[in-house]
């Protein structure tokens, strides 16, 4: 088994979307295992962001270089363009200012990679339509009283989130995805239908 | 150096050669004392220098003081064995500030020319003028490079300062409670502390070594001084309106309330122990503290830092809040260097650095083992080491 299986199945896409040596923020970085696994395996150069004290100590402990900021307060300090890749994984959805967060990582970085769960997945509508009642699923394990997730979106509307902030999709890859650390398969049919989680390669229009 | 006990107790050096002031002015003879924790490993990757705040000396864990006497140290609960800071695997070394009252040279210390002490006729010291001392006695003790050097508040700023002025002789900074120069408010609360000082009857100039000095001055500024280490929230927690050993109040100018009995026992206990003119010394070289002096910005001074940097600051700290540490991140940050950020929760105010050890300890200590692990790996002869290359099975 390598480093990468260990990843989550959208982590081990964005490896694979980075190419060796780049520059990569990770917002939203818990405990670094996606950087390690950039700076050891791809000889990229990382710098991470979280909130949460556990896994900054984590980080930490594999001698990565992590900043405790609240993304809705925007990226202060670092300059423009002073990354090649800004990653956003499984954060969108949580942060107050999802326009600002990203209008951030592009003025920063000459690309983002947003990953996020597909409520327009067909289980999720499934819950709703026939349940009646707030969707919880393996890929949004949340009631709706104590989510985190406060910005959900489906991929249609991801896309025109990103044309209406100045931004445009460069790659897109919806997944289906069975379990965390299992296996990913991209979907290419009816995306906004049959894949649970997208991730999305964007860029300044 | 070799065969140093552990810890070693109070230890003297005197700095042949002199030290040339950042003013331009020079001190000829100065004296260094200092104290060490632990061992130097083989490669000399382990040793961390630890910078002490504006009431410290070298003492920092527990060890003989000068009688011999096992004594703890001012950041035990930090420092020591299997603490944060481990002097079971770390060299941790600790020494008295230019111009402090507890061993090195200072105010207090006779001037060779006069025999008698020095008192305001002593330069004025700066926070670059202490590292440079610390930085002969490192080189006195054969340590070409420090794994880490550490400190909270006065102590952060020296670990600041000696990242920026010796890039090449450290690995990486911890810098507590701190900030990168003093904003309006906290110079406010020194002036006060030195007014105070200089207002004492018995202050004559400075020169009280004879007559004993001006305690009641000195007291009031530690007061002060205390006030700004605590927060509304401790004090309430700690005081409340409670009295001191009455139910009624006394309708007289005493001391009724708990907060003021302990803030009048600081005072006494500080004047037992510390120099007034140290005070008024290390108060100003705090004033004048600016890491960002002779530079555009701040982002500039600090383009050829070279060091890992944990910056920690706590919620409740009012001296020197979370913003500025924030400004320092930020900086650290546009420079490019490898800085890692956190506040921690904490009701203690700034002498939260002193007083949570555990929320500290999350963060040194895997800060520390990496850094050191790879310093190790650094020294190391080539081919000895495979550092951080772990989790490829392939």
């Amino acid at each position: 088994m390598t480093a990468a299986d260990l990843l989550r199945s959208d982590l081990r896409l964005i490896t694979e979307m980075v190419p060796p040596g780049s520059r990569v923020l990770d917002l939203g970085c818990g405990d670094g295992s996606l950087m390690a696994h950039l700076r050891d395996e791809k000889g990229c150069t990382v710098r991470g962001v979280d909130l949460s004290p556990e896994d900054i100590a984590s980080a930490l402990a594999r001698g990565l270089s992590v900043v405790q900021i609240d993304l809705d307060e925007g990226l202060t300090g670092y300059r423009d363009d002073s990354f090649d890749f800004v990653v956003l994984s499984q954060t969108l959805q949580v942060v107050r200012r999802p326009a600002f967060v990203v209008r951030e990582m592009l003025r920063v970085g000459c690309h983002g990679i947003v990953t996020f769960p597909n409520f327009g997945h067909w289980r999720v509508r499934g819950y709703l339509a026939l349940r009646g009642r707030m969707p919880v699923s393996r890929s949004i394990p949340f009631t709706w009283y104590d989510t985190p997730n406060i910005h959900h979106t489906t991929i249609t509307d991801f896309r025109e989130f990103v044309t209406a902030n100045g931004a445009v999709i460069e790659r897109e890859v919806p997944l289906a995805t069975s379990g965390w650390a299992g296996s990913a398969r991209p979907v290419r049919v009816w995306p906004n239908l049959l894949a649970d989680t997208a991730v999305a390669l964007v860029k300044r229009a | 150096m070799n065969a140093v006990s552990s810890p070693s107790g109070p230890q003297t050096i005197e700095l042949t050669g002199g030290v040339d002031l950042v003013s331009g002015r020079r001190l000829e003879h100065v004296v260094v004392t200092y104290e060490t924790f632990g061992t130097l490993d083989e490669y000399a990757a382990n040793a961390v220098l630890v910078c002490h705040a504006l009431s410290g000396d070298a003492h920092v864990a527990t060890g003989p003081d000068r009688f011999g006497e096992e004594q703890p140290g001012w950041w035990d609960p930090v420092v020591g064995p299997g603490k944060a800071i481990d002097t079971e695997k770390y060299f941790v070394i600790c020494a008295n500030v230019l111009g402090g009252c507890s061993g090195t040279t200072g105010p207090g210390s006779a001037d060779p020319v006069t025999k008698t002490p020095y008192g305001l006729r002593f330069p004025l010291v700066t926070v670059e003028d202490m590292v440079d001392v610390q930085i002969t006695l490192l080189d006195h003790l054969g340590v070409e490079r420090l794994a880490c050097v550490a400190g909270g508040s006065m102590g952060g700023m020296q670990a600041l300062a000696l990242a920026r002025r010796y890039p090449e002789r450290v690995a990486s900074v911890a810098a507590i409670a701190t900030t990168w120069r003093l904003a309006a408010q906290a110079i406010a609360f020194n002036e006060v502390g030195r007014t105070a000082i200089l207002g004492d009857p018995t202050f004559a100039d400075g020169d009280y070594y004879e007559h004993g000095q001006p305690s009641h001055g000195l007291a009031v500024a530690r007061m002060i001084g205390h006030i700004t280490y605590l927060s509304d929230d401790s004090m309430r927690d700690k005081f409340g309106r409670r009295l001191r050993d009455r139910v009624e109040h006394a309708f007289e100018f005493v001391t009724e309330f708990e907060v003021e009995s302990y803030l009048a026992y600081q005072g006494r206990k500080f004047v037992e122990r510390f120099d007034a003119n140290t005070y008024l010394y290390m108060t100003k070289a705090m004033d004048y503290f600016d890491l960002s002096a002779q530079h555009g910005s701040l982002a500039d001074a600090l383009a050829e830092v070279r060091a890992r940097f944990l910056v920690l600051s706590f919620s409740s700290d009012w001296l020197f809040p979370t913003y500025q540490a924030r400004e320092l991140v930020d900086a650290l940050k546009a420079a490019d260097a490898e800085v890692s950020f956190a506040e921690i929760e904490s009701p203690y105010g700034h002498d939260a650095f002193l007083l949570e050890p555990e929320q500290q300890r999350r963060y040194l200590e895997p800060f520390l083992a990496r850094v050191v692990a790879e310093e190790r790996g650094r020294a190391a002869p080539a081919g000895s080491a495979a550092h951080g290359r772990g989790g490829d099975g392939r």
